[in-house]
Order: C-alpha cells, then structure tokens, then sequence
C-alpha cells in the first residue's frame, strides 16, 4: 500500500521541546507551597520491626512522619497479588524495603534526617538465590517460596529420546540488570480537601498507579488524577514502581496538606527500584541424526525478590519464548518464579525474554558443536515456516522470512569467509576473533487473553485550533508514542502530519488505552487509532457535513462545522481481537500473540588475551516487524536495544551482598559508553501484518533479545571456551582461560603461546 | 554556614544570586535562575546530563561549587536557539533522531557544541571521544554520531 506520513521520517512531535530544554520533567516541575519527601528503609534483608526510634539533633516537629499506621485503605501496592505493602508493618522482607517517609520544605534537610532514624530489627534467616529458595530450607513467601510456575507441553516429550541420535543437555544462567534510565524515579503528590488527589510523576502506565492510590487511599476513582510528566527513560523500570513512589508522595501529602515532590537520587534508584529477573535455564535436548530438533525439556527458573509484583507475568513470557523461532515437534517448559530476600525485580524490555532465548540460542551452538554442524546450518534445519505450529501450538499464518535473514546475514557478515579466516588467525594471535549468531523472535503484545482484558480504548477529537488530538493513556518515553500514533491518525484521514498532536495523558481526561509495555504500542494501540480516526470520518459524513470524496480541508472544515453544531468531536474504539486467537490459560496453548516479529542479529567480537577484555568489531541486525511506521525510530529503537543487550551481555553486572546491590553508582556498575558501541547495521524486513495499522506490528523490546547469545557465541567460538553465563566480564573470561582443570586442549595450547609471545 | 553572593552570566543575562559557597552549580541554574534545561541524571559526574559551557569549557554542574562559577559566563541548553530557530546542533539531532526520551539531550548538545567549537569536523573516533563523558540509555548512540556528523556539515 502506498502511504504518504506513515513510513516516513517526520520529525518527533516533542524533538524540539526536548532538544532546547523546554520540555518539563517531573524535577523540573514545581508547586507552591511544595516540600521535599524522602524514605526510610530497611538496613536488613529480612527480620521484625522491634522498635522505631528518632534520633537527637533533628527538629522533628518541622518534619511531616508517615508510617503504615496512616493509611487510610489497604496497605498494599495493588498489582496482580497485592502481596507488597506500600510501607513495612512488623516485617522486613528485603533490604530497602520502606518503613517510615519524611518531608520537610528544604530537601538538603532530609538526608540527615533519615540516618537520624533508628530502626532497631529482630533479624530472620534470610535467602538471595534461586538456589536457596529451591531448597526451601527457609520459607519466605506462601508454602513454598514459588510465585508462580507454569507448565507448556506440546507433543509427547518423554515418547521422543527413544528416538534421538543425540541428547545434548546445557545450563545457562542471567544476571540482574538495572535499566538505568538517564533520568530517575520521581513524582508529586498534591491532596487537596475538596479536588482530591493529583499525581504527576515519571511513569509509564498512569492507570496503574490510579489503580493503586484507589486501594491504598480507600478514595473513588473519580477522586484520583494522575498526569504523566515528561518521562526520560524507562525501559519497564517505570511499569510498577511509579505506583510505590506515587502512593509514598501521596501519604505525605494528604498527612500535610502540602504538595509533595519525592525525586530519587541515582543511589537509592539503583538500590531500592526494580531490575531484570536473574534467571537459570536447564536444557534437554533430543536431535536426529540429520540434525532436527525432536524434543526439549526445559527448565526455566526466575528470581523474582521478595515480592510478588509482575514475576508471573514476566515469567509467562520467558517461558513462551523459551522454543525461540525454532520447530519443535515435542516440547516441555516447566517454570518457576522463585521469592528470595532482595528487592522485586519488574520489568525491563523483553520482560523474561532475553533471559529463556539467551539460553536457547547458547544451546543451540552448543548442540551444533555436539552433533558437528555449523550454528548457521543447525539453526537452518530447524526453523519454523509459514504454516508450523510454535511451542505453544500456534499455527504461524504469516509468511516468515528467518531463513532469507539468515542468508542474508551470513552475506553481510561475510560469515563463512570469516569463520574460516578466524580459525587460522586465532592459533597465532593474542586476539581472538569470533563471530555469533543469535536467531530469534518476540511477541507483541500482552500474552494470551492478556489484550481482550486490557480491552483498551483510544479517543480522537477535533480541537479548537482546527486539528485533531490523539486521546490516549499510551505514554511517550523516547520510543515514539507521540509521533507514531499522529502519524497513523494523519494517515488513515488524508491529513499533514502537522494536523494532529497528543493530548497530554492525564486520567481525568484519557481513555484506559492500557499500559505501554509488551510491545504493544504501535501495533494494538496504533491498530485502534486507526479505527477510531475512521469512525470519526464516517460520523462527519453521516452527519452531511463531509462529502465521502472529501480531501483534508473538507475534512477539517466539517470537524469545525460539527463542533460549532454540536460542541465538541470525539471518536472512541475498543480494542478488537483479531480474528481466529483462541487461548488456553490452563494448558499454555494457542494463539500466544497475534503476531511475532521475527530477527538474525550477528556480532563479530575480538577477545584480547592480554586483557581479557571483549571488543564488539561489528554487529549486524536484521528483523522483521512488518511495516515500518518511522524509519528513523525504529532504528533508533534497534540500535538503543543492541546497545542495552551489549552492556547485559558484557558489562552490567548487579554485585550483591545479602539482598542488597552494593554497586549502585553510574561508577561502578559500567553502562556503555560512545566509546563503547560498535557500528550496528540495522536491516528491515517487511511482512505487512493484516492486523496491524499498516501492516505494522511490535518492536520496543525485540531487540533486547538478540544481543547477548549473539556476542557470547562469538566469545565462545573465539576462546574455545563454553560461557554459559551473562554478564560475562573479564575477570570471568581471565579466571576460564587460566584455571586449571578441564578446558579444550586447544584453547590451552593457544593461550600459552600467546602468552609466550608477548 | 552563611550564604553569600556570586555574580555569573548566563546565556548572556547578568545573575547575582544569594547561594551557600558549596551549592552545586547545577542547583543554581535549576532552582535559583530558573533554568530547568540542564538535567541531573547521577549527581556525580558520570552521566554527563548536566553538561554546560562555563567560560566555554564543558564542565558536568553536579560537580562544579557555584563559588567556582563566580565572574564566569556560562551557557546552556536555553542559550542555544536564537531568533532564527533552532541551533545547527539542535536541528541535527532533530532531523537524526538523535534525541529519544531527551533527558541526556540537553548534555549530549552542548559536548556536542563543545567539540564542534573546538574541532569543526570532527572524525568518528574524536566523536566518540568527545561524547565520551556523557551517557545515553535510549539510542546505542549511533544517531547521535550521524547527528553530530550532520552537524559538522551544516557548519561549513
């Protein structure tokens, strides 16, 4: 289809307010009368409360003191369980956890304030690993310290190893990853006697945090705004935790009577909010003797911290991804979601994805190595066609593209000529040179029945200016919410670009369009502008004021004459479920999104042995996610993911000790630099998706996916050496390469002469 | 401690501002003159987000005590776009997509405006180098690059 806005770069509808400044961030927002709100939080993993004691030397009557017993509803975080208390009564369970707020008028008081408060605890034994919490030597959470566990079975997996050539059996373990967005957590409470409550804050899900004010303040709905701010990065480290700041600003606000702005500084965000679940994989594996996959047992683990929160869900997704893009005739995915005594882990792009499939595609170049095919061949034999069914039984109706990305790949990389190149080059050289594959694919989109609940609605109104404006609760934090969904609008109705912007998200005034997470917005949310914006030209010409061949200033003049008619032009849609998706909660089956997008990244990597350190030389991405809405964007979302998964890959290790993260700096817990990042090439696929708006379907986290299988199978393939785990630092390759026991004979003999040629 | 006054110009305006000797240079321009542009994304010069001109130097504000701006003459991201529109700099990371959620965009032009004053066409590697101090979560900073490449060109 030809399209004229949709496809093409515009500029991004807030650029300008963000490149001079003027866009407002929730710091850069200020009330009157406004004072400063800060935590007091717990110093042990686990224990009960004994005593709270405020020490000398702080002025306490000029400080406004919140703990659990001034909440007015329920002392919950209203998510999925509402197992987190929004402030700890009795019991710790995590370092960090909050106890007690403060809030005083100058915010340089409050630091001094909080470490003058004595928290005296009965310690409790305490656990900080999957492993631990397996044991369950320690019960910390319900019977049996298990969030969650799914089983997915298709086929007959336990008929199928009478049947294997070769049984290939792997481990693959994830660390936590902090989303370090650039701008931390923050917000504003104001309560008002008769206006009720007002939240402005950074955050991606506004009627999330609505819905936890609701439980916590025992206030209607219709009592309880909350606007989102400008919001600099998220990244899903802004789903849930908005909801916990939020509820802590509002209690100081309501207790006295100010408005309350609690800004987080980059240490108690790194240390107290959400990160990625750390997880461990356990493969089983049986394959013919010509190379197809004939039967998986997976076992897949999540960390998911003290709480509850969004683990079930997380780890929903890591378990449908955990077959990857792959056909498998039998296969088995047992999950658990495991409570330990550390901080919750939320989401963060990919959201249990990049945990299963950075498994997955490890193992299948460890299977190849096995069986003694290349990666490129092994992954060829088994990937999934147009008509095959998915782990999950789901017949793929679209055409897929794998196998010409793979091609193509291979040809941009150069990768057999490569291959071979290495292995002559690496026998001599302290430089190690290898190159990755990682195959993959992500679904749009909440899981299952996930969208038909969400049922989100989106709105479209003609303005007093003589445009439109896009009503949703879709937020904008630097994917493109804001351009892409104008875009659409100025599409579907023959408009300029230029004659459509965002009414700001504020519950009093949007739509519920759900929570922008799950790749979600551009496809679902993009599919019901659409919609809506043809409902809205349908109701111009019933209404005799547009004739149906009318171009863009009838239609914008018949808007003005209907508002001048009738007051005001809306359009609101319902979400539609596509055609023919059928899922089954119970037994994991069926249609798990409405659509996949599909990727063949590869990285080139240099290991130096002098160093141990890890060079990316070049990194190739190739993906199909149907049709592009803004070139420019969408390849700044790619290459913005490449980057995050090269710094979960090699970089960003969470350091722990007893539940606590104690790197919490931007010093010492290492992000990439622009010093770091190789040239990503970025390749676009496009297999229109009927669904889609345009044929456009998910990309936000697919790219998050990729990386790291990629640049470890490189790794691997460069050192001889079977990494398994991530983050993989130098200290870890410089403690594989110079251990004694067991290693690949030849990798030994290269490392010494290496050494000996210094 | 007892407050004092200090005298700066920014953006060519002339401040005198009653401060306490240790208050970051950051504070100062936020909350005392009001200039919300410059961000504050660590509080410890790591992140670059605070990144401002001060006698055309690139310094990170969280570090720098506004005792040590006193006579300086400091720009920032407010002082960019001039009557005829957007600065160069700004048009380039707008027309490249080098700005996403924006919070490191304020730091990220002015390095940029830095290293253009100082090396007008800078090579891939000076680019790097030159941005080398100031994080970017969202973009795998490869638009940023073209940005600034773009940049360089308009400046001939």
């Amino acid at each position: 289809m030809q399209t004229r806005v949709v496809g093409v770069s515009v500029p991004r509808k807030e650029g300008p307010a963000k490149l001079t400044g003027q866009a407002r961030y929730i710091d850069d927002l200020s009330l009157p009368g406004m004072i400063f709100g800060a935590t007091v939080r717990s110093t042990i993993a686990r224990g009960a409360i004994e005593e709270i004691g405020f020490g000398e030397g702080i002025p306490w009557h000029e400080f406004t003191i919140v703990t659990a017993k001034d909440i007015p509803g329920r002392n919950v975080i209203s998510l999925i369980m509402d197992d987190q208390p929004c402030l700890a009564d009795g019991m710790v369970n995590h370092p960090e956890e909050p106890i007690l707020l403060l809030a005083h008028p100058d915010r340089h008081e409050l630091a001094a304030a909080v470490a003058a408060v004595k928290i005296t605890y009965k310690p409790a034994p305490s656990i900080h690993s999957i492993e631990e919490s397996e044991r369950r030597e320690h019960i910390i959470w319900g019977k049996d310290n298990i969030f969650k566990s799914y089983r997915m079975e298709k086929g007959d997996v336990d008929q199928a190893w009478k049947d294997a050539a070769w049984m290939v059996e792997g481990e693959y373990s994830t660390g936590a990853q902090e989303q370090l967005y650039i701008e931390p957590n923050g917000v504003i409470a104001q309560a008002g006697s008769t206006t009720g409550l007002t939240i402005w804050g950074s955050m991606q899900c506004p009627f999330y945090v609505h819905k936890a004010l609701v439980a916590l303040t025992g206030l209607p709905g219709e009592s309880i705004r909350v606007i989102q701010a400008e919001t600099g990065g998220a990244f899903g480290g802004k789903e849930e935790y908005p909801s916990m700041l939020a509820a802590h600003a509002s209690l100081l606000a309501m207790k006295s009577g100010r408005p309350v702005k609690i800004i987080y500084d980059r240490m108690e965000d790194m240390a107290a909010t959400t990160k990625r679940h750390p997880s461990r994989t356990r493969h089983r594996t049986a394959i013919s003797a010509d190379g197809k996959l004939l039967a998986a047992e997976i076992d897949f683990a999540t960390d998911g911290g003290a709480y509850a929160t969004l683990s079930s869900t997380v780890l929903s997704r890591g378990t449908i991804h955990a077959g990857g893009p792959y056909y498998w005739p039998n296969i088995r995915v047992n999950a658990k979601a495991y409570a330990t005594n550390t901080p919750p882990h939320g989401a963060f792009r990919g959201f249990g994805a990049p945990q299963s499939l950075f498994a997955l595609e490890r193992h299948m170049d460890h299977i190849a190595k096995t069986i003694g095919l290349a990666p490129d061949e092994f992954r060829r034999r088994n990937l999934l066609h147009q008509g095959m069914t998915t782990a999950t039984s789901q017949v793929i109706n679209e055409p897929i593209v794998m196998d010409q990305m793979l091609d193509r790949a291979l040809d941009l990389t150069d990768y057999h000529a490569k291959v071979k190149q290495f292995a002559a080059h690496n026998l001599t050289s302290s430089k190690k040179k290898g190159i990755g594959i990682g195959a993959f694919l992500h679904g749009a989109g909440f899981t299952g029945s996930g969208e038909r609940y969400l049922n989100a609605l989106v709105g479209l109104e003609a303005t007093a200016a003589g445009g439109l404006r896009v009503l949703v609760s879709s937020t904008e934090f630097g994917q493109g919410t804001n351009t892409i969904l104008c875009q659409i609008a100025a599409e579907t109705l023959g408009l300029e670009y230029d004659d459509v912007s965002m009414a700001p998200v504020d519950t009093s005034i949007s739509p519920n369009s759900g929570p922008t997470v799950a790749s979600r917005t551009a496809m679902i949310i993009g599919r019901i502008v659409q919609t809506a914006a043809l409902k809205m030209r349908q109701t111009l010409i019933d209404s005799g004021l547009l004739e149906p061949s009318g171009g863009r200033e009838q239609f914008l003049a018949a808007c003005q004459a209907y508002r001048k008619q009738f007051g005001e032009l809306q359009s609101f849609s319902r979400y539609e479920a596509a055609p023919n998706i059928f899922w089954n909660d119970e037994l994991y089956s069926g249609e798990a999104y409405g659509a996949y997008a599909w990727a063949v990244y590869m990285a080139e990597v240099t290991v130096d042995i002098t160093t141990y350190s890890v060079t990316i030389d070049d990194f190739v991405a190739l993906q199909e996610i149907g049709k592009v809405i803004h070139p420019v964007l969408a390849s700044g979302q790619i290459e913005g993911g490449v980057a995050q998964g090269i710094g979960y890959a090699l970089y960003e290790k969470v350091v722990w000790k007893d539940g606590r993260m104690i790197n919490n700096q931007m010093t010492n817990y290492i992000m990439p630099t622009a010093e770091d990042i190789p040239p990503i090439r970025v390749y676009f696929e496009e297999v229109p998706y009927q669904y889609g708006p345009y044929g456009a379907k998910g990309i936000g986290e697919l790219p998050m996916d990729g990386p790291a299988p990629a640049i470890i199978n490189a790794v691997v393939q460069a050192t001889g050496i079977e990494f398994n785990s991530i983050p993989l630092l130098p200290e870890d390759i410089f403690r594989a390469m110079t251990a004694e026991p067991e290693r690949p004979a030849e990798s030994l003999e290269t490392a010494l002469a290496a050494k000996g040629s210094q | 401690m007892s407050k004092r006054d200090v005298s700066l110009t920014v953006n060519g305006t002339a401040y005198t501002v009653s401060v306490y000797p240790m208050e970051r240079l950051l504070d100062v321009l936020r909350a005392k003159i009001g200039l919300t542009g410059t961000k504050e994304g660590c509080g410890e010069g790591e992140c670059g987000s605070c990144s401002v001109l001060m006698n055309g130097e690139l310094v990170n504000s969280c570090l720098v005590p506004v005792l040590q701006a006193e006579g300086a003459t400091l720009c920032t991201i407010e002082g960019l776009a001039g009557e005829n529109g957007l600065h160069p700099v700004q048009q380039a990371f707008l027309k490249c997509g080098g700005a996403q959620c924006g919070i490191c965009t304020p730091g990220m032009v002015m390095a940029t405006v830095h290293l253009l004053n100082n090396n007008p066409k800078p090579t891939l590697e000076q680019i790097r180098e030159g941005l080398g101090g100031n994080l970017c979560r969202c973009t795998g900073y490869t638009r940023i690059f073209d940005a600034v490449a773009a940049a360089a060109g308009t400046r001939r």
